[in-house]
């Protein structure tokens, strides 16, 4: 809990500074999140590899493994559909797109706001950002009142980096490999629903 | 991503030749977290200065919300469900 408080407060003091502009024009114009990232994936790949159990995962798993990335669509389709239940002001496949950003908001907001215009599009991009932060945040709880598997299937396509960390902190260096799996999955398969149910095909 | 990936594997290997230095290992361990920080706090900033998003955040924010939340209390729920039928170690295991 301390460390999603600590988390959080970054966060939120990097939006703080972001609206009173209090930060030199080279760390907007440069994409230095780029290269964090980089680093974060770098350093995460050395705690898998030194982890003697992770490694072993991928065998272990086996066919299990195939079902994660299957469990993240379903649940979302059904939680997105309850939504609706409550909000009916909103078109329920516009609904449905934002949620099959699955936390990949850099290209689901692109591609929402190609296909319904901008407004969508920002709905996409603090939806999905929401997506990643919360799990960022809820990681352990969801870990610990829903089994190992909820952390992933919360961080949706963010599981295979931003995510990671924090869900083979909750879950265990020996669910890395699964979470890696389950993201890849579904970064790919983002732009793919996207567009099929905002009938882009 | 492509990147993204090869970098990781690459870590991976990096790790699997240091796991037996348990100080080098423990400073990963620390830099990982500091490296959260990092991108958070990024986020935080590329949040902060797009004006679109500023403006309009009150009544889209609230409809993200209710979205993001959905998509991740149906995620873990179906989460759950999949937890208990097939990755939950069974007790006859741990008894036998």
């Amino acid at each position: 809990m301390r460390g999603s408080l600590i988390i959080l407060s970054f966060f939120a003091a990097g939006v703080l500074l972001g609206l009173f502009q209090f930060i030199p024009d080279l760390l907007i114009h440069n994409d230095f999140s780029h290269w964090a990232l980089y680093l974060l994936m770098f350093l995460v790949g050395i705690g898998i590899g030194a982890d003697p159990n992770s490694l072993k995962a991928l065998s272990q798993f086996n066919f299990r493994i195939l079902m994660v990335p299957l469990v993240t669509v379903v649940g979302t389709t059904l939680g997105v559909s309850g939504v609706y239940l409550l909000l009916s002001d909103i078109n329920f496949y516009d609904m449905l797109a934002v949620g099959y950003g699955f936390g990949y908001y850099s290209l689901s907001s692109i591609f929402i706001t190609e296909l319904r215009g901008e407004e969508l599009g920002v709905v996409a991009l603090l939806a999905n950002v929401m997506r990643e932060v919360i799990t960022l945040l809820a990681a352990p709880i969801f870990a610990v009142l829903f089994g190992k598997i909820a952390p992933i299937a919360s961080g949706g396509a963010t599981s295979m980096d931003t995510t990671l960390p924090i869900i083979s902190k909750a879950s265990g260096k020996e669910y890395a490999m699964v979470s890696l799996f389950h993201g890849i999955v579904l970064t790919i398969l983002v732009p793919f629903l996207v567009t099929l149910v905002l009938g882009g095909f | 991503m492509v990147t993204v990936i090869i970098i990781m594997c690459l870590g991976i290997v990096l790790g699997y030749l240091i796991r037996n230095r348990k100080l080098w290992v423990r400073l990963a361990d620390k830099l990982t977290m500091w490296a959260i920080y990092l991108l958070l706090f990024l986020l935080g900033i590329a949040i902060g200065t797009n004006e679109v998003i500023v403006k309009n955040l009150p009544t889209l924010g609230l409809k993200a919300l209710l979205i993001s939340m959905g998509g991740v209390l149906g995620s873990v729920l179906v989460a759950w469900l999949a937890y208990r039928l097939w990755f939950a170690p069974k007790k006859n295991d741990h008894e036998g």
